[in-house]
């Protein structure tokens, strides 16, 4: 359980400042004017569009299974600073030659 | 009148169900021929592409910040790795995707990024917010009452909570289209708030402590007067006001 219950008037200015601080409009929904477009988002990604320089066959064939996982992240993630680790060495800028710990086999 | 040509139902259920598994599998399904027999791997191979590339371009849609997070290289093979593992299990996409938080969590050549898998799951949950159900907001006027310690309110299906130990709002925001990167110090919390308003926009907004517990503890059922605790509930009933986020005002005996 949470700590103990706030006294009634208490909790009834909190609601009065919630309501002053929206107008009260809750209960004047206005009609929503748009409607949902079911089946639009993520509609099928049928067409063989592979994108260029590959073919309809594929070419990339990078398998994180097969243990031949070579990329690395290039994008934004290089702006954001973690903090260090426990034993100090920074967390980002060293992505390159980290020992991925890959399954064997 | 003829009769009805006869369909070897059994028949068709069986090749189809061994192309699909081919499609993941190394082996191709029997049966197949092409006018050069070496042929046959590279035409079978455009299935298995178009199907992997539609998947990790249904992906990169649903987690856009993610992908820029980590580049379109990066993200388009991080896809394939994630479809092996997770292939989808209805041909409704809009579900699909609900593991890759937790996929990146375990995967190691992103250990070094540890606030991924939060960022995926405000990605994934505003597309919920998106889809899920219609409820009418209830009138404000039921929260003015003798008793408000009795009060009781459900929340709207859409909202989901967020709490995370990296600055994911932060790291989410920065990281739409078209801004330009910034460096983000990425050493605090953030909670936030996802849900759809009436007017179908799906709205993601920044949370303190105690709003995510006050919150968190009305989402599980929890009354009002228990759910805010020791903690001022206005500002997080100020939000779920603001937004039309209140299904039902109730009270308990």
């Amino acid at each position: 359980m949470m700590s103990k219950p706030k006294t009634t008037l208490t909790l009834a200015a909190s609601i009065a400042t919630a309501m002053s601080l929206t107008g009260g409009h809750h209960a004047e929904a206005q009609e929503a004017t748009m409607e949902k477009c079911y089946g639009i988002s993520l509609a099928g990604e049928n067409d063989c569009a592979a994108g260029p320089g590959t073919t309809c066959s594929g070419t990339s064939t990078v398998d994180y299974q097969g243990n031949a996982w070579t990329l690395v992240p290039t994008g934004t993630c290089e702006t954001i600073e973690l903090p260090a680790q426990a034993d100090g060495t920074p967390r980002m800028g060293s992505l390159e030659e980290l020992d991925r710990d890959l399954p064997t086999g | 009148m003829h009769p009805p040509p006869e369909v070897h139902t059994d028949h068709l259920h069986g090749t189809q169900a061994a192309f699909a598994d081919a499609l993941w599998a190394g082996a191709l399904p029997p049966g197949l021929a092409a006018p050069q027999p070496d042929e046959v791997v590279r035409r079978f191979g455009v299935y298995r592409n178009n199907v992997m590339h539609g998947l990790s371009r249904a992906l990169e849609r649903r987690f856009p910040v993610i992908a820029r997070l980590v580049g379109s290289e990066f993200f388009a093979a991080l896809a394939r790795s994630f479809a092996a593992a997770h292939p989808p299990r209805s041909p409704v996409l809009i579900d699909w995707g609900d593991a890759f938080a937790d996929f990146l969590a375990r995967f190691p050549p992103l250990a070094q990024l540890p606030y991924l898998p939060d960022v995926a799951r405000l990605e994934f949950a505003r597309g919920s917010a998106y889809h899920a159900a219609d409820a009418a907001p209830a009138p404000a006027e039921a929260l003015v009452t003798e008793d408000p310690g009795r009060l009781h309110l459900r929340l709207h299906p859409s909202v989901h909570l967020i709490a995370s130990p990296w600055p994911v709002l932060t790291i989410w925001r920065a990281n739409q289209p078209g801004h330009p990167p910034a460096r983000i110090p990425a050493h605090h919390r953030e909670q936030a708030l996802i849900a759809r308003t009436p007017a179908l926009e799906v709205i993601v907004e920044p949370l303190d402590a105690p709003s995510h517990a006050v919150l968190s503890a009305l989402q599980r059922g929890t009354r009002l007067a228990e759910a805010a605790g020791p903690d001022d509930p206005a500002a997080a009933l100020t939000l779920l006001l603001r937004h039309q986020l209140i299904t039902h005002i109730g009270e308990t005996p």
